[in-house]
Parts: C-alpha cells; structure tokens; sequence
C-alpha cells in the first residue's frame, strides 16, 4: 500500500461480485472516477445497485475520495 | 421487586425509562427470523403494547431461526401463534395480533396505532411499501435485514421529516434478480437472531433515550469474522421521488412491480413443475419475431400485449410458467395473470430464453 492508494471495502452480494472483500487501489480523486474503474474492471457491477461511504460517511453524488482513504461498497440486503 | 428490577436500576435507566417502554406502542412486521428474538426482548423488557403482523404460517424450513415457533406450530398463522405464546410469558402487557400481510391497503390503519415501527420482513417490496408510509405518517423505523452471513440495522425516519429514510441510502428497489432472497441464499439461524436482538435494543434504547442510538446510520455486522462497520448516512436529494406523494397515491401503488419482484424460478424447476403438473402450461410472452425460438418443449406463445385479453385460455390450467427473453417482460405477464388468478401457481422463468440454463443450450 503507497501513501496515495485507497482501501476499498465490500459488503454482501458486491464482495461476492468482485471476488474479495477488500482492494487496494491506486489513487482515485473521487467516487466517479472510482465507478467507472469498478465497473471496467467488473461489468456486473453495472447491474446491481449499492451505495458507497467515504471515511465512513454516506456519499450521494459524486464524492471528491481524500488520499487514503477507506471507501466502502454498500448494497442492500432484504432477507429476515 | 417486579419483573424489570434489574433493568431499572441499571444507572441512568431507572423507572422513568420503565415507564416510558410501558407507553409505548411499537408493531413488528413480520414474526420471522428477525421477528422472533425482537418479539421476545421487547415483550421481556415490557413494552407496553406490542402488535405483531405476519400473514405467513410455519413451515419447517423456518425452524432453525425463528426461535417463537417448534414443531407443534407447522402450519399455524405465525402472528397468532407468536402473540399466544408471548401472552402466555406475561400478564402486564398489552400483545396485538395482526394475522395477515402488511399491504399497501392495511398499513394506514395498522401503523396510526403505533408509535414506532420494527421492520423484520424479508422482502424489497414490504420493505420499500414500510419505509415509504413511515415517511409518509412520520413514524420512526428500526430496520433490520440480513444476507447469508451478513446484517444491516438503522433507526430510519428517527428525527422527523429532516432524518434519513431507506431511499436516502437505496434510492430505487432492487430487482429480484439483482438480489436473491434468504430462503434461496441459506442462513445461519443465529445471525437474524443477532440482528433482530439490536433491532430490539434500538428500539428499547429510542423509545428511552438511553445511550446513543444509530438514528440515521447503518451498522453491518458479519457473523463469520464478527467485524462491524457503521456509517453515518446521508440526506439524498433523489430519495423523495420514489415516495409516493400521499398516503393516498401509495395505497394505489403496485410494490411487487416498483421492485421487479415476482416468484421467479429457474429452467430446471421450470420443467419439474411441468412433469408435476400434466394440466400446466408455458406461455413465451416475446413478440412472434424474436429469437431464439424454443424447440422440443410443448408452448404457447402469445405476446405480452395480448396476455389481458387472451387471459380465460388459461382458466382450466392449475399452474402456468411465463418466460420472455431476458425475463423482465415474463415478470410483468405474471403480474397481469395475477390478477385473474389470485392464488393459482404463476411463475415467470429468471433469465428468460438467454438464462444460462435455457435448454436452447
């Protein structure tokens, strides 16, 4: 891990998607840019809706992603 | 001493807080997996008037998490049977049993003698049909869901109209293909039973004030390597477009259509139903031109646009399977049958003639 890089975490069905539960990626200056990167790299993210957190916060939009930051891939759950 | 003496006089609760809990009003959605532990802290914790609302019956596959009901209980209505068992515990509690399924013409009437509502059901459209009326009737909302060894809890709408709601954080339902379901994913009984425990404690910590409590976050809890993270959440200036306007326009609303939902199952079922059901009959819903046709298996093929009309063909059939390209169009097709045939078994087949068990293949 570089100083610039950033943790990606993933939740549920997106861990299962992407084949991990956590990345580290090279800088991403914000939530954008890191989408189309993940959905580049795992077209079937394309199709599955998640929300995403930057430093544990909720992003809505796009979202500028501070230098190490840890970003979370959040998608909903509906069993009980 | 009373039943709640040791809760009492735990330092900063104490009998105002007891107090507070024998006022309140709380519904439960749902006495499943979820349900179940939720049921049984607040009836122990002495919640004042708890209403249970389920119109499922135990089954045996529901018997490794949904800890209120034992073998003696197969086939009963699960809300009746939860608020028999409950009243049984308890004689200093007020225990309403609601048995039937919330749905978008029940749930003013059922929700306006509540003050806080505790989601355990384990779908998108109940879960977007709940959230939606407790922005719309300004209640506060434990939620709760799991996935095979994962689990969400928030306290939504907590704050009135400037907190959270559930379309803040997904602003359009999922469809059913997007997302399987618990009871085709698999789960260990004791992760809904954790998760519908916090959903107790939330509500116990809200309606007291007790603590901090996770109004407008999400806590994900994993069973397998018990690692929690919790997010604040975010006001999303789309979120209000989903909600229906009024109360009024959400009681015309179809949830199972908002969510993509439907009873859907795949080819291999699909031909097992058949073999089972001689009467049955599968209908391709695609428009007469498209490709690839299906060959070797008996059908019918009538366009989706047509289905209204032609729908008496199918009178006499005890089940019917829908099937289209992709099985988006297969899924509104079961809707439209639906209509005409409450109750009779009408599936539409995920993935459609392109799904990668289509026996074009």
């Amino acid at each position: 891990m570089t100083p610039t890089s950033i943790h990606v975490i993933a939740f549920g069905m997106i861990a299962e998607k992407i084949k991990t539960k956590e990345l580290v990626l090279e800088y991403m200056p914000d939530t954008e840019v890191l989408l189309g990167y993940l959905y580049q790299q795992y077209p079937e993210l394309q199709h599955t809706k998640f929300g995403i957190a930057v430093n544990k916060k909720m992003a809505v939009g796009k979202t500028v992603i501070p230098i190490g930051a840890e970003v979370a891939l959040l998608p909903p759950f509906s069993g009980g | 001493m009373d039943r709640f003496s040791r809760q009492t006089i735990l330092p900063g609760f104490g009998k105002l807080a007891q107090h507070k809990l024998k006022q309140a009003k709380v519904l439960v959605i749902g006495a499943g997996g979820l349900g179940s532990p939720a049921l049984l802290y607040l009836a122990a914790a002495g919640v004042g008037t708890i209403g249970i609302v389920d119109g499922d019956r135990v089954s045996l596959s529901n018997l490794n998490r949904q800890v209120l009901f034992g073998e003696g209980d197969l086939g009963l209505n699960k809300a009746e049977t939860a608020a028999h068992f409950l009243k049984a515990k308890y004689h200093d509690i007020k225990i309403v049993c609601i048995p039937e399924f919330i749905t978008t013409q029940n749930i003013k009437v059922i929700f306006s003698k509540y003050d806080l509502i505790i989601d355990g059901s384990d779908n998108f459209p109940t879960r977007y049909l709940v959230n939606d009326a407790c922005v719309l009737l300004d209640k506060p909302l434990v939620f709760g869901a799991v996935y095979q060894n994962e689990g969400q809890v928030a306290i939504l709408n907590g704050k009135g109209h400037k907190s959270i709601n559930y379309r803040d954080i997904f602003p359009d339902p999922p469809t059913a293909y997007e997302i399987p379901n618990c009871n085709e994913t698999g789960v260990l009984g004791v992760l809904p039973g954790i998760i519908g425990t916090l959903q107790a404690a939330e509500a116990i910590k809200f309606i007291t004030e007790y603590g901090d409590t996770l109004v407008d976050k999400m806590l994900f809890y994993n069973l397998l390597n018990h690692q929690s993270y919790t997010m604040e959440l975010s006001k999303n200036p789309d979120s209000r477009k989903g909600i229906p306007s009024s109360m009024e326009a959400l009681e015309t609303t179809d949830y199972a259509v908002v969510c993509g939902d439907g009873d859907s199952i795949d080819w291999e079922e699909a031909f097992a139903l058949l073999s089972k059901f001689p009467g049955g009959t599968l209908i391709d819903v695609r428009e007469a031109d498209e490709l690839p046709k299906l060959e070797g298996h008996p059908h019918q093929s009538i366009p989706l646009d047509l289905l209204d009309e032609k729908h008496q063909e199918w009178l006499n059939s005890d089940l019917i399977l829908l099937f289209c390209q992709s099985g988006v169009r297969s899924l509104k097709a079961v809707k439209i049958l639906e209509k005409h045939f409450p109750g009779k078994k009408i599936h539409s087949i995920s993935g459609g003639i392109e799904a990668p068990d289509s026996p074009i293949y």
